[in-house]
Formats: C-alpha cells, sequence, structure tokens
C-alpha cells in the first residue's frame, strides 16, 4: 500500500476569510508576532501500489482541489 | 415548455422552483441525478441547496453526477440550462461557467432581500432591460464569486455578466457593494452563447407571490421564448 499527503491551499490572492480571522482572533490572544494565517485541506490518500503519483496528482487536477481557486501538493509518505 | 429540474442527493431548492414555474403556466418535472438523458425537456434547472452536503467544496461531488455528463453535451447544443445557488457551484465545478464562489468575505451565511441590477448581456434567461433593479433574496456561505483577472475582463468584454449586486438604487460602490465580497460585484454569469446561466441570488423564491414579489419570473419567461424558437 501507498500513503499519500495531499495538501490543498487557495491561491495567492483569494480570498482566506478563515485564515484571516484566525490571524486576527491570534491578535486578540496577545500573539503580536503572527503574520499570516492561511488555513487550506490536507488529505491523506491511501492506495494499491499500482496507483501512481501522476495519478494521484490527476485526481487532485480533476476532483479533490479546484484549480481556478486553490494550489495542491502531493507526497508519497514513507511508511 | 417543459423544464426539467435535477435533484441531487441534498438539493433543497427543486420544490420551489418546479412550484415557481408550474405558477409560470409551465410544465416543470424532477429529474433524478443518476438519469443519463435530458430528451423531452426543453430547459434544465440546476436549484439550489447543499448537493452532496457541501463535502469537499461546493457542488464538487455533484457535479460528476450521470446527469452532468448530459447537461454538459446538451448545454453544448444550446440547451437552456440554469443554475441557483449551488446549482451556480455546479456549473463552475463542471467547467460550464468560469471561475469559482468561494467562501463569503464575512464568514457569515448571508440570507437576505438583495438589490440587483441588470446589466447589457447576451444572456437568453432574463425579460428585463438593462439597467433594471430587483430585489432577489439571496441564501449562501460560499458564494463570493472569484474569477482571475484574465477571465473577468474577458467576461466584461463579451457581455457575460448578467447581474451584479448593487444598492436599491442601482449604484455599485466597486468592491463593497456585494455581500458576499465577489469580485466585480457579480451575482450571475453566463456562457458565450447566452444559454447557460449561472446565479446566487434566487428569483424561484419571489415568483408565485408567497413572499410578497412575483419579480423572480421574469428569469425564466424569457426563455421558454428562445426554447421555442429553438424547437
Amino acid at each position: 500500500m501507498k500513503h499519500y499527503e495531499i495538501h490543498v491551499t487557495g491561491k495567492q490572492g483569494i480570498h482566506d476569510p478563515a485564515g484571516e480571522n484566525s490571524l486576527h482572533a491570534l491578535g486578540n490572544l496577545g500573539y503580536e508576532g503572527v503574520t499570516g494565517v492561511r488555513i487550506g485541506k490536507y488529505i491523506q490518500l491511501t492506495a494499491e501500489d499500482s496507483v501512481t503519483e501522476d495519478e494521484v496528482r490527476e485526481m487532485c487536477q480533476r476532483l479533490l482541489a479546484n484549480p481556478v481557486i486553490e494550489d495542491f501538493a502531493v507526497s508519497l509518505r514513507e511508511a | 415548455m417543459r423544464f426539467g429540474v435535477v435533484r441531487f442527493p441534498g438539493s433543497n431548492c427543486d420544490q420551489d422552483a418546479v412550484r415557481a414555474l408550474q405558477y409560470l403556466g409551465y410544465r416543470a418535472d424532477f429529474l433524478w441525478h443518476q438519469e443519463t438523458s435530458l430528451a423531452g425537456f426543453d430547459a434544465i434547472v440546476l436549484p439550489g441547496g447543499f448537493s452532496y452536503g457541501d463535502y469537499l467544496r461546493s457542488g464538487a461531488i455533484a457535479r460528476f453526477s450521470p446527469i452532468m455528463d448530459a447537461v454538459i453535451e446538451e448545454a453544448g447544443k444550446g440547451l437552456p440550462v440554469i443554475g441557483i445557488c449551488n446549482g451556480f457551484q455546479v456549473l463552475c465545478e463542471a467547467g460550464l461557467l468560469p471561475g469559482a464562489l468561494v467562501r463569503n468575505k464575512g464568514l457569515k451565511f448571508i440570507c437576505k432581500p438583495t438589490p440587483l441590477r441588470v446589466e447589457k448581456s447576451v444572456c437568453q434567461w432574463l425579460d428585463l432591460a438593462p439597467g433594471t433593479v430587483v430585489e432577489i433574496p439571496v441564501a449562501h456561505n460560499e458564494g463570493s464569486y472569484y474569477a482571475d483577472p484574465k477571465t473577468l475582463a474577458e467576461l466584461n468584454a463579451t457581455g457575460r455578466v448578467v447581474v451584479r449586486y448593487c444598492n436599491p438604487d442601482g449604484s455599485i460602490v466597486p468592491g463593497e457593494t456585494a455581500p458576499n465580497g465577489s469580485v466585480d460585484d457579480i451575482a450571475g454569469i453566463c456562457n458565450e452563447a447566452g444559454n447557460v446561466f449561472g446565479l446566487m441570488p434566487h428569483p424561484e423564491r419571489v415568483t408565485d407571490g408567497v413572499n410578497g414579489s412575483r419579480v423572480g419570473g421574469a428569469f425564466f419567461t424569457a426563455i421558454a421564448k428562445h426554447a421555442a424558437a429553438r424547437a
């Protein structure tokens, strides 16, 4: 079995209200030095050995991420 | 004139749409998302709601429902398709309309009557003159329209911005008037041919008068003429 880790994040310039509000809340808690928070998704994908990383990228392109608004990164996690 | 209103698991404005269309005197029937043919239908409505619980992204999973292959194919041949709210999200995810709908700027679910200004566009669905202001309810959490600057310029240049959020007098303060943070205050857009129309507001909720207005009917009546000409 292969274990893939996928990070999906909003493209630069796309509103991330959840991140912006979390940043604001951290400021309210007294954490002055935090300059940015961006919130995305983390996906763990388990697959047969026959599934290639290219196929996982295709899955991201077609479904797991929306390339119009999101970037994604795929990595194979060593078991 | 027969409309088909697609029901995805989690659609919840499907009955409103059928009721509104029947009130206007059209035949309207539900279409289950597992159907693969649109034969016998003159126009298709993708209704509002929370298809597949909005899991992953709004509309992302509904976009791969079996019926969507037929919707994409027939839309390409000119079949009128309107996507309202979640239906608009599905149309963007399916690539029938450009751009995407993201989380509202203020993080709030917005549910209120909202003035819209009709723009000069190639949209076949609207029975309203450019410049007309109509009040239509919105109800969404992920309704902030986004398109990259190039796409936006193209939408504007080709008359594909159909309705914009505005003040009650029709004025717009760019970047501030849209309640949800939509780029260029866009509330609805159409494809190049004008037969595919997506918008976040809900005209079907103000069509039969139950909510105090019948102004929404003008979002459905024009397409009947186009469909008749096409048949």
